[in-house]
């Protein structure tokens, strides 16, 4: 995100909008100023700041009487006086850090907007996640911290090794550039964006041990990680995960809940296999 | 999308906060689900959502193109028309609806289980508070999702509060900064707790931010609860 010089007029609303912390008031122009490095094109700034179109000139002048007479000018919050905010032409790489942190912007990988995909979402319709198995949903930089790919790259390495299938529709998937050492394409590893997100699945048996990997990995990570995992319920709605959980020593408090009234229109994905053998490395 | 999963708080600060919303699966059943998502809106307005969105259009709380000067002083939390959130479905996105009752989500998914729409339909809340809403209203759970939280380094969170807010927006554009600066306007009774709730549901773009939880929060916060 960019901030037109001639529009701002300083009043630092932006500065406590932007998730990444990444705008701040220069005071050596006395303009608000976004460090590109950190900014991770989320257009929260941009999107979410009702704007007012104000004449910049006439709100200097004001806010500097004001501040003349030490008085305080308490605005709304959340609105840019100047609609100063200004959102740059994005050339590759930084491209993926808007696909990544503007929830409004569909992925060119799965058509979807977010950071991943439907997954168990849809899976009365999908099945994606089938009995037996569990999707495990692996969420780097929330809340709010964000994340480089190179943190992504280290987790996605070190899962590699174990018998778990990642999803192919997932926007981080189609970064890979060596799916047997899970890689990333070189030229994006320093990109940050607010969120990403690896999807992947294994059977319940293997549950125990992704977890271990990816709670022993994480706190090697300069991000944080939100960690989740999704199973088939039974036909009296009850499943194997939930205990295993448990044992595992996770507290149970907040879940999804597929209320399995979807209904497919085609077929499921029949092109796609269970977990077999030949999908497990 | 986890956008909903992982909200902060103990068990008992998302006793008010239920989120239902509807998907159809991409090149499955997603064809003509414009109507039904436009239906499911419907279905949900007599039982008086506190929220509600098609994500590629933003929510009832939305930033304003234009506002005259005079908004300093005369802004209410200026909910869009819930029938202009309807007319704007116009593709396959995710829409969703946001309740502070139980009660209010039962007879919801009642009415959605009579409806039989086909789309995916899943309700974000206590584990324990989805599958009694989704028996009360006579469903069997078909998935369930565990969130099993935040790990890495704590430090780099911020106080209860101020996860509790900023959560709720799982996408991220409630920063911490800004629940922060609400909590201090609040508590310096600079601003109310509605008016603030409804600051941070602006930025909310999928419509999934709980104003109610939010006031709540912004309560406990302002008395050191």
């Amino acid at each position: 995100m960019d901030v037109d010089p001639r529009k701002c007029v300083a009043c630092a609303n932006c500065v406590p909008i932007c998730p990444m912390g990444a705008i701040y008031i220069d005071p050596a122009v006395n303009r608000a100023t976004v460090n590109q490095d950190e900014c991770v094109e989320c257009y929260t700034c941009y999107q979410g700041m009702s704007k007012e179109r104000l004449n910049p000139l006439l709100v200097r002048t004001i806010r500097g009487l004001f501040k003349l007479f030490r008085l305080r000018f308490e605005p709304e919050p959340d609105v840019c006086p100047t609609d100063a905010l200004t959102p740059p032409a994005l050339v590759w790489p930084r491209t993926i850090r808007r696909a990544f942190s503007d929830p409004v912007v569909a992925h060119e990988s799965t058509g979807i907007s977010g950071r991943g995909t439907e997954e168990v979402k849809t899976n009365d319709v999908t099945g994606r996640v089938r009995a037996g198995e569990a999707g495990f949903t692996i969420e780097f930089g929330r809340p709010g911290v964000g994340v480089r790919f190179r943190d992504v790259q280290t987790m996605l390495m070190a899962l590699v090794p174990l018998p778990v299938k990642f999803e192919p529709q997932n926007p981080v998937y189609s970064l890979i550039a060596d799916p047997a050492r899970g890689t990333l394409r070189e030229e994006i590893l320093n990109e940050k964006v607010l969120s990403a997100i690896l999807e992947l699945t294994t059977t319940l048996e293997h549950v125990p041990s992704v977890l271990r990997r990816v709670t022993e990995v994480t706190p090697t990570l300069d991000t944080l990680v939100c960690l989740g995992v999704s199973t088939r319920c039974d036909d009296r709605g009850e499943n194997a995960l939930e205990p295993l959980l448990r044992q595992a020593g996770f507290p149970i408090v907040r879940g999804k809940t597929n209320l399995g009234l979807g209904r497919a229109a085609a077929r499921p994905r029949a092109s796609e296999p269970a977990l077999s053998e030949e999908t497990r490395r | 999308m986890t956008n909903t999963l992982h909200r902060f708080g103990a068990p008992e600060s998302h006793r008010d906060d239920f989120v239902v919303f509807a998907m159809a699966a991409k090149e499955v059943n997603d064809a003509d689900a414009v109507p039904k998502f436009q239906q499911f809106l419907r279905l949900a307005l007599p039982h008086r959502p506190i929220n509600m969105a098609h994500a590629q259009n933003r929510g009832i709380y939305r930033a304003a193109e234009q506002l005259t000067p005079l908004v300093h002083w005369t802004r209410g939390d200026e909910r869009l028309d819930p029938e202009r959130i309807i007319r704007e479905v116009e593709s396959c996105s995710t829409v969703a609806v946001v309740f502070d009752t139980r009660e209010a989500t039962i007879a919801f998914l009642a009415d959605l289980r009579e409806a039989d729409l086909g789309l995916s339909i899943n309700v974000s809340a206590l584990v324990e508070e989805g599958h009694a809403c989704c028996k009360a209203a006579g469903l069997t759970r078909h998935s369930v999702e565990y969130s099993l939280g935040i790990h890495g380094d704590q430090s780099r969170l911020p106080d209860r509060h101020t996860l509790e807010l900023s959560t709720m927006c799982g996408h991220g554009m409630v920063s911490h900064n800004f629940a922060r600066k609400m909590i201090d306007l609040v508590r310096e009774n600079r601003r109310t707790p509605e008016q603030a709730a409804a600051s941070m549901a602006r930025f909310c773009a999928c419509g999934v931010f709980n104003p109610t939880r939010a006031r709540r929060i912004l309560e406990q916060a302002r008395k050191g609860e």
